[in-house]
């Protein structure tokens, strides 16, 4: 069986500060992160692969030091590393991703399964996975939970819903978007770590892909921003200390009439 | 933009005639002919062509005859018959960017035994709802789902599409976008009608709320945005509005899944989910086991909410992960948010932030919490909770 998992490499968001002074973002010092939820897709490709047999193949399409995230994933037990890199491709927004993304699978050809983080902790769209598998013309299933079972080209998930979850059955190949409750990523042993530090990784520039030129980057994006701005910040809250009968009754009488 | 039939390809299956909205397709000598006068360039056969025998060139740099996208829709997500929520809210805003645009707003509902739900919607806002009720559409599936509102899509032309940022509508309106090649914004927290132009101005946070872009689909249609639940005001019940139902029928070809429901489970084990409370009470490592919960289960029964964790207490398997607030787990935006014995860690409030009120419980005077909260009580949560659960039933009469 053939995997396929689609990272992203996105700034660690939690290490990401307002300078009080200017209010503007700071991005000095700030980390890259593979984007936490794309480490069980890539934990879940592995564990596939080490179930059914077969390869998996991790690919991400960002600046050439995205090539970092790839290693990280063969380190976690991925067999080969894509690196999609090209100036063409900047200014992406999330249906030039999902084409790019698109295109560069179709040229890796073999497929069953498809497997992405449920969204990206940068953005928090969650458009570029099912915008994959569309322009493939694949089904897919988003939130899934579990895995149940691949066989005679299905496959049995589990799918998050805000009740519970639903199980669904579909034909391969499928891209399956996953959340957290999946797996547990395991930490990458010292093998894979050698394995990831001479693995040679796939390097496709636009040129490589059978690409409509007008469907790349900043022109193939139908969003454009238009202007960005720090929120307002939060007024500063009324903190009581003291005695719980007193704070709680303060608290009460603060809020009762909200809350009718 | 041109179109054209290539001849050697095509078998006259006709399978593009049964998808075509604007019968401009024929068949002669077993080949498909298009008729120039009714074609709109809008697609439909393109993807229904199962030997690629229609070449459609599009500029894809701008929708064609973009000035002729009109209204404002909003997707009706349905679950067991039952309009969502987040239905109503997003028709509220809808009703107000029509004001701006002078347009009408439309509702799609798409389901199966769900005609009668259409006559709430025009209660709640809308001038026209689009129904298409068949079996086929009972459960949302991603693939008859999307081709469903595609097709609507290229038969009306809406200029604006709101859907709901729920697990359906995120599946769903991520493939209509693509189908349609336009722009889709996540999670809006803001929509407005740019006075000038009358683009759709579409606000998000970035960054874990971190920084607010406005953003702007200049040039295809329709404007598509999601938003998630409890962000705008839902529209009152007004029973004198008037509107039209008009029913449609999708071709059965397009109805078609690749996926399947074998079961539903729904096992939120208390009765409100998280995502759509008003009032949110969330419990975290402080509160030491998961016997603790029922504490904060009776708070948020006199409240009218529903029970939420940390990561943490998740992780430590006092929870399960459904009812989990942050950034690996759901983003959350109620009325009131109360954080009992939840230190306040970064990837926490990422998911909460946006709250329209939050009160933090904590022992630790210097918890991160307390720099977002409206209101704090520095204090041990096993005296505090149950004296508010008290307090609050006294003066609520509940």
């Amino acid at each position: 069986m053939n995997i396929i998992v689609c990272i992203k490499q996105v700034p660690d968001t939690t290490q990401v500060r307002i300078d009080p002074v200017t209010n503007t973002l700071i991005r000095e010092g700030v980390q890259s992160i593979i984007n936490p939820f794309d480490m069980y897709a890539i934990e879940e490709g592995v564990r596939l692969k080490e179930k059914y047999g077969g390869k998996t193949t991790v690919i991400t399409m960002g600046p050439p030091q995205a090539e970092a995230a790839l290693r990280e994933a063969i380190s976690m037990g991925c067999d080969e590393g894509c690196l999609i890199s090209d100036r063409a491709f900047a200014g992406s927004d999330t249906l030039a991703s999902g084409y790019t993304l698109a295109m560069a699978i179709r040229k890796i050809k073999d497929y069953d399964i498809i497997l992405c983080g449920k969204q990206a902790s940068d953005g928090d769209t969650a458009q570029v996975g099912p915008g994959i598998a569309t322009q493939l013309d694949i089904p897919q299933v988003t939130y899934v939970k579990k895995i149940e079972d691949v066989k005679d080209n299905q496959a049995t998930v589990e799918r998050m819903t805000e009740e519970g979850f639903e199980i669904v059955k579909t034909s391969l190949p499928c891209l399956f978007t996953v959340v957290k409750e999946i797996n547990e990523p395991r930490i990458p042993s010292l093998k894979g770590r050698m394995k990831a530090k001479k693995a040679e990784i796939i390097s496709w520039k636009a040129i490589d892909l059978d690409l409509e030129e007008d469907k790349l980057g900043l022109k193939g994006s139908p969003t454009w921003v238009s202007k960005i701005f720090t929120p307002p910040p939060r007024p500063k809250g009324q903190i009581m200390e003291g005695d719980p009968e007193e704070t709680t009754t303060q608290l009460v009488e603060a809020l009762k009439n909200r809350l009718i | 933009m041109s179109i054209q039939i290539i001849k050697d390809k095509c078998t006259g299956c006709s399978l593009c005639i049964k998808v075509c909205p604007f019968g401009a397709l024929t068949i002669a000598n077993k080949k498909a002919i298009i008729n120039f006068d009714k074609c709109t360039l809008c697609g439909a056969c393109v993807d229904s062509c199962k030997f690629d025998a229609i070449d459609l060139k599009r500029d894809s740099s701008k929708t064609a005859n973009i000035e002729e996208y009109k209204g404002i829709w909003v997707f009706a997500e349905q679950k067991k018959g039952a309009i969502q929520s987040v239905v109503y809210e997003l028709l509220g805003k809808a009703r107000e960017l029509s004001t701006k645009l002078g347009s009408e707003v439309s509702c799609v509902l798409l389901g199966h035994d769900v005609k009668d739900k259409a006559q709430e919607l025009i209660w709640r806002g809308a001038d026209n709802v689009y129904v298409v009720d068949t079996p086929e559409l009972e459960h949302y599936l991603d693939e008859p789902y999307t081709k469903a509102i595609v097709n609507l899509i290229r038969k009306y032309r809406p200029e604006i599409f709101l859907c709901g940022a729920t697990f359906i509508g995120r599946s769903l309106i991520s493939r209509v976008a693509v189908k349609i090649h336009t722009g889709l914004t996540a999670d809006c927290t803001g929509l407005d009608i740019d006075e000038k132009e009358k683009f759709l101005m579409q606000t998000r946070p970035a960054f874990g709320g971190n920084i607010m872009a406005t953003i702007l689909s200049k040039n295809h249609r329709p404007q598509m945005a999601t938003v998630r639940h409890k962000v705008f005001k839902e529209s009152a019940i007004d029973k004198t509005r008037k509107g039209k139902i008009i029913e449609e029928v999708i071709p059965k070809t397009l109805l078609t899944s690749r996926t399947k429901i074998l079961d539903i489970v729904e096992e939120i084990t208390s009765t409100v989910n998280i995502a759509e409370a008003d009032i949110i009470v969330s419990g975290g490592r402080g509160l030491k086991g998961p016997e603790n919960f029922a504490m904060l289960e009776e708070l948020a029964k006199v409240l009218g909410g529903a029970v939420g964790s940390s990561r943490a207490a998740v992780d430590a398997g006092w929870m399960p992960y459904s009812h989990q607030v942050g950034q690996t787990g759901k983003t959350v935006c109620p009325k009131l948010y109360i954080a009992c014995g939840i230190s306040g860690q970064i990837q926490h409030l990422v998911g909460m932030q946006s709250s329209k009120m939050i009160l933090a419980i904590n022992q630790d005077p210097h918890a991160p919490i307390f720099t977002v909260a409206n209101y704090g009580i520095v204090g041990d949560v096993f005296q505090v909770v149950p004296l508010l659960t008290k307090k609050f039933k006294a003066a609520l009469n509940r």
